[in-house]
């Protein structure tokens, strides 16, 4: 019986050891914490590993997660604003989310072409945001892809197919971050900051 | 074992959590691969876009152990073409193409040196599409595919060359060809060296790929030809409209 309860703890530091950030001994640490706050920690904690795990899915219309076919995003009129704003994934989607400026929609590619990897067209969600935009009406398009060769290759391309739809398509802007100081910033960074410098 | 030398990153691929392999494409050894540590950080990431430049130091315990490398990078290329997505397009073509096609480890050293002017080339936005073919052909020589187009095969006449023999790759006259000439490909007029605008380079971008899909692609075995240089011809065929 101990033995076997020794099992389910190992396989919960393997399982744990698993996740991004965890390796072997923090994913220990981490159980040891667990076990210890039971009540406040572990309990919980599997319940909603339970309920995510019984009720997660892919939002019909965007590719976000959440629990019913429709994200929350999608199913809320008031994000139903016009836009479109595209993303390479999910942790894209929440990372505009947590700027909480962006009031319209999203779409996931889940991923960006890529050579190397094997990645196509046809392989991302491309043909859906097409799909979209036949039958709502949407007036702006945001590329909002990573500033990187194979980002930019699939925002270029995005954009090259979404040509004849006439909607407008724009993408984010590019140069200084917040609290960036000019002497650290790479030569690409200076040069997209420069050519995009407007009246102050 | 350890080396430095300056070469051209042409693929990134993400490696646990934090890290990357990279492939370098390097005058003296040709493409390398290795690990770098933390590339996925923010001081590394804009570093290590396909195209640029790198002071490359390589670290391994043995010779045939993947290593790692520590970059510097030395001309940025990806940062001045983000915006051209014709450029962006070839520079995709040229990594995949490289990517694709070269063994590990084996020096191409010609290849190389016109990697790198047609690199600066697309970077400087000089006219550079009918370098890309010119660069394509280089890289079926380096293959062991090289076109022979400089007489005809059959006869050795140097005039009237009108078509390419799929088989050896080498130039056919249009008298030579007679009743073959429906088996043969045809020969632009930029894989002689003339200029003739889009339409003519794309025929020759199609033979090239021909070439590509045919010898080189069977030599490989199981490998396809990246998806990115039929975008690029896409595209190229989209500027003639």
């Amino acid at each position: 019986m101990s033995l076997n309860k020794e099992n389910d703890i190992e396989r919960l530091i393997s399982l744990m050891a698993k996740l991004p950030g965890l390796g072997p001994r923090s994913a220990r640490r981490a159980v040891l914490h667990l076990i210890r706050k039971k009540s406040v920690l572990l309990n919980p904690l599997s319940e909603a590993l339970r309920n995510v795990s019984a009720n997660v899915r892919q939002c019909l219309n965007c590719g976000n997660v959440g629990s019913k076919d429709l994200c929350e995003i999608c199913s809320d009129e008031k994000r139903h604003n016009g836009q479109i704003c595209v993303v390479e994934g999910i942790a894209d989607l929440w990372a505009l989310e947590r700027s909480s400026n962006f009031k319209g929609q999203y779409h996931v590619l889940g991923g960006v072409l890529s050579p190397l990897d094997g990645v196509g067209p046809e392989k991302l969600g491309i043909e859906k945001l097409k799909h979209r935009l036949s039958k709502e009406k949407i007036n702006e398009i945001i590329l909002a892809l990573n500033s990187t060769i194979d980002g930019q290759t699939t925002a270029h391309y995005i954009a090259d197919e979404l040509q004849d739809t006439q909607t407008q398509i724009t993408s984010l802007a590019r140069g200084v971050p917040i609290g960036g100081e000019l002497d650290y910033l790479d030569d690409g960074t200076i040069l997209a900051a420069l050519t995009a410098r407007k009246s102050f | 074992m350890d080396w430095r030398e300056e070469g051209i990153l042409i693929g990134v691929r993400r490696y646990g959590e934090s890290s990357v392999i990279i492939e370098v494409f390097f005058e003296n050894r040709g493409r390398h691969l290795g690990v770098v540590r933390g590339g996925v950080s923010k001081k590394l990431t804009p570093m290590l876009q396909l195209g640029n430049q790198l002071d490359a130091h390589w670290k391994a315990r043995l010779e045939e152990h993947l290593g790692s490398f520590s970059v510097d990078l030395v001309k940025s290329r990806a940062s001045s073409i983000m915006m051209d997505r014709v450029a962006l397009s070839g520079l995709s073509s040229i990594c995949g193409l490289l990517n694709f096609s070269l063994p590990e480890r084996e020096s191409h050293s010609l290849l190389y040196k016109k990697t790198f002017e047609l690199l600066d080339s697309i970077t400087f936005k000089k006219k550079w599409l009918t370098d890309y073919l010119s660069w394509e052909i280089t890289l079926l020589e380096e293959l062991g595919f090289g076109l022979n187009l400089s007489s005809c095969v059959v006869t050795g006449a140097l005039d009237n060359l009108k078509y390419i023999s799929p088989k050896s790759g080498g130039a056919v006259s249009l008298e030579a060809a007679g009743d073959w000439s429906k088996r043969l490909l045809p020969l632009p007029n930029c894989l002689r060296g003339f200029d003739e605008g889009i339409e003519d380079l794309i025929e020759g971008l199609l033979v090239t790929g021909y070439f590509l899909e045919n010898k080189v692609v069977a030599s490989l075995g199981q490998k396809v030809i990246p998806g990115s240089r039929s975008r690029f011809i896409e595209l190229i065929k989209k500027l003639t409209i």
